[in-house]
């Protein structure tokens, strides 16, 4: 009747991490579903009012009518997303060893280089990497050009290296100290014991913190729009142009890629929420 | 279960009893926790409710200052109807002290304030006027000098005295005590339970829901033997504790005396 | 008075590195007021994001199911849809279609300007987490602590005010210190809608006196320091918060 208690078991001022997890919270697939129609329905509907007398496109047939076009952008948000994804992960697993390793030379390089790529702000960042890296290179004589989504791709794959660094060292370090030593007392040497024992036992927790980098860095993308890379927001704005400029057609254009980014990254919140509670109880 | 037919009737208005109830059920989903329960405590009264845990004890008690609502049946707290839908739960609250087992002191704030914020925030009385009580109150469970002091850093007994004189500080006409000594350590119990004591010889309206038999014993007027919601057996005392009849009592009895 | 300028003169002259900010006043002055666009972004959103957490939180835990989901449905979609695309749709899609006045001259003056739509949908933005980070911290209150002040006669407002909420933040402070570093980043968003905040005016000053490197620093500098004094503000509270007795 009574709930089981400890004397002074306030939890405050103990360590603490956010949950994201209560099934009362948590709005199932269905409701998911409504959520995005009440979405899409107010975007596209909400401005109908505003229309003027003239025969032209209503909001919904203009967004319907450039889907597709919008849809491709969308697919090279998605396309930058992991393909940055793909080189900050690696980039960081090595940074977050730096972060781990015995030389202290080594691991303040780490920690400044990880403290500088997580604090400094995405976007200038990404002007940096525009500006600063040329637009080819020369690899074996062979002439390679940059593209700029490619330099884009490249701007955000710095701060997921810095965030998925932290995420190794974070992870590493959650591993009992009891495990490095019974590694040890059987002979592994460090290398070993990091590689074999610890880092396989924390992949499963770095599993959930690093979709939630995913998740940040999707929706990153669109400020690639703003240093000049023909992305989805790019497009949206230049079918808005494309449409004589409405102001009643910025709202449902926008809305559509609001859209598009909730159907994509909602999933993967739901799912990295799943993971956490379920390892969470493992 | 009821002593007489109804005491609501026969007895002096000097002598209403300030709780009453009666037939108390409560169910939690599908258990019953309790199955009719029906008391009377008189002003100036001290009841103790004792019984094996998960005898519905702990529940009884909250349902009397509505924490935990009715399922059905009757509680009367000095002319306020407890189940009333339209209940004006600061009218009851005021009426009706509590103290908890795990003593539930605000841990962001020092003793001194644990004892004022009540008093000032829900009664919105005069600081300087609460600050004077408050003062009074930890001198009387014998924490002067505590003032300052956190929860974190007194021990539970400590603790446990500040949670008194927080209730007593909204002047309540009855007290709660809800096992309040069961989180403690053997050697801070005694100081928790002759503050008790001292409320009780004052005049203090308690129910008390304890394992401490020998303090039962001693303070209680009346005791109330309780077991899988319903009240097996009560009586003073005296008489409880030297000839229960039930066996389900003197099996209780026999194995924490 | 003229040191630090003459300084960067002659190392301009000698070295060839242009910090224009630092000895052209034009240069300085937007800079400056780039800084004091990005500490009104700053400020404003986090208080405006902090009200937002606190009150969503509130009601989350409150007994009207429509307002809940109300705010379960804002937390959604403001968590799960990019920030840039949100003040887009804010200050163009929104801003357009809410009535304006209009001046004598029969000129359109938009209900909110760029700068405070800014502060709308970012703070929007931050306070979306900021609701899940206190009802974090309100889940981890004992129930029997609200207990104890329901049984003084707290209300549950009043309850929420003075015992779980202070006790809530101090428990999600260290998710709270993150989510304001990065609405302090996140305001560089504004830039995309032409509010002239710190990057907005390195940006000009870069293209108009051509030494973006230098400026890159400078910028990269600029918010190396101000995330810096931020962190330090957030540790200097947790300090101020701790409760003596409980330790880490």
């Amino acid at each position: 009747m009574r709930p089981p208690q400890t004397a002074s078991d306030l939890p405050v001022l103990l360590p603490f991490r956010v949950s994201r997890t209560r099934a009362r919270f948590a709005v199932g697939p269905v409701r998911a579903g409504l959520l995005g129609a009440g979405l899409a329905g107010l975007i596209l509907v909400a401005p109908a009012f505003a229309q003027g007398p003239d025969a032209v496109l209503s909001p919904f047939q203009v967004v319907l009518r450039w889907a597709p076009l919008l849809l491709t952008g969308f697919a090279l948000n998605v396309a930058i997303s992991l393909i940055a994804m793909l080189l900050g992960t690696a980039a960081g697993v090595g940074l977050g060893l730096g972060l781990l390793s015995e030389g202290p030379i080594l691991r303040r390089i780490a920690w400044a280089l990880t403290q500088f790529f997580r604090n400094v702000p995405w976007l200038v960042l990404l002007f940096f990497v525009m500006f600063l890296v040329p637009f080819q290179v020369t690899v074996l004589g062979v002439r390679v050009p940059l593209p700029d989504w490619i330099k884009a791709t490249v701007g955000f794959a710095l701060p997921v290296m810095a965030n998925v660094a932290e995420i190794v060292r974070a992870a590493v370090r959650s591993v009992p100290a009891a495990q490095w030593e019974a590694a040890e007392s059987l002979a592994f040497t460090r290398r070993q014991t990091l590689f074999r024992i610890i880092l396989p036992q924390c992949l499963k927790r770095m599993l959930p913190p690093w979709m939630n980098v995913y998740a940040l860095i999707a929706m990153a993308t669109v400020q690639a729009s703003i240093v000049g890379v023909t992305e989805m927001l790019t497009l949206t704005a230049q079918v808005h142009a494309a449409e004589g400029g409405r102001p009643e057609l910025f709202a449902p254009l926008y809305g559509f890629a609001l859209l598009c980014f909730f159907l994509y990254c909602y999933p993967i919140d739901r799912l990295t929420a799943r993971l956490e509670r379920r390892f969470e109880t493992a | 279960m009821f002593d007489g037919a109804s005491p609501m009737l026969s007895v002096p208005p000097a002598d209403l009893p300030i709780v009453q109830l009666l037939d108390v059920h409560k169910s939690f989903g599908e258990a019953e926790v309790l199955k009719g329960i029906s008391f009377a405590v008189r002003r100036g009264e001290v009841v103790c409710i004792i019984g094996p845990s998960g005898s519905g004890k702990s529940t009884l008690i909250r349902c009397i200052n509505a924490l935990v609502p009715l399922t059905s049946g009757m509680i009367r707290v000095d002319g306020i109807e407890v189940a009333d839908p339209k209940l004006d739960k600061l009218a009851l609250r005021r009426k009706v002290g509590m103290v908890f087992q795990q003593y539930n002191l605000f841990p962001h704030k020092t003793a001194l304030e644990n004892v004022m914020m009540a008093p000032i925030h829900v009664l919105g009385q005069d600081r300087r006027e609460v600050e004077v009580r408050a003062h009074a109150l930890l001198a009387k469970v014998r924490l002067a000098g505590k003032e300052a002091a956190y929860p974190g850093e007194m021990s539970g007994g400590q603790q446990q005295r500040v949670a008194i004189a927080r209730s007593l500080a909204m002047r309540p006409d009855v007290m709660l005590f809800d096992e309040v000594t069961a989180a403690l350590d053997p050697e801070t119990v005694k100081e928790v339970l002759v503050t008790i004591r001292e409320l009780a010889e004052e005049g203090m309206t308690c129910i008390l829901v304890t394992h401490e038999m020998n303090f039962a014993r001693e303070v209680a007027d009346h005791v109330y033997f309780t077991d899988r919601g319903v009240i097996v057996e009560h009586g003073p005392p005296e008489s409880l504790f030297s000839s229960a009849v039930d066996p389900r009592t003197r099996r209780f009895l026999s194995q924490v005396l | 008075m003229d040191a630090v300028p003459n300084w960067f003169r002659s190392l301009y002259e000698t070295t060839g590195f242009n910090f224009t900010v630092f000895y052209d006043p034009y240069d300085w002055h937007r800079y400056v007021n780039g800084l004091k666009i990005t500490l009104l972004l700053m400020v404003t959103t986090i208080l405006v994001s902090l009200v937002i957490g606190a009150v969503g939180a509130f009601i989350q835990g409150g007994p009207s199911r429509f307002l809940r989901s109300v705010v379960n449905g804002f937390v959604v979609v403001f968590r799960n849809t990019p920030p840039l695309v949100q003040i887009f749709f804010f200050y163009f899609g929104l801003g357009t279609l809410l009535p304006a006045a209009r001046t004598a001259d029969g000129l359109r003056v938009p209900l909110l300007d760029n700068v405070q739509w800014a502060i709308v949908s970012l703070a929007l933005f931050a306070g979306a987490f900021n609701v899940e980070i206190f009802r974090s911290g309100i889940e981890a209150v004992p129930r029997t602590t609200v207990e104890a002040a329901e049984s003084l006669g707290y209300t549950r407002r009043k309850a929420y005010l003075y015992v779980v909420l202070p006790l809530a933040l101090r428990v999600c402070l260290p998710a709270l210190n993150n989510n304001l570093i990065n609405l302090l980043k996140t305001t560089t968003l504004a830039y995309a809608i032409a509010v002239p905040e710190t990057l907005y005016a390195v940006k000009q000053i870069w293209s108009e006196s051509q030494n973006v490197l230098e400026m890159m620093m400078v910028l990269l500098a600029t918010y190396a320091v101000l995330v810096g004094v931020l962190v330090w503000i957030m540790h200097r509270w947790e300090r101020a918060l701790r409760i003596p007795g409980y330790s880490r």
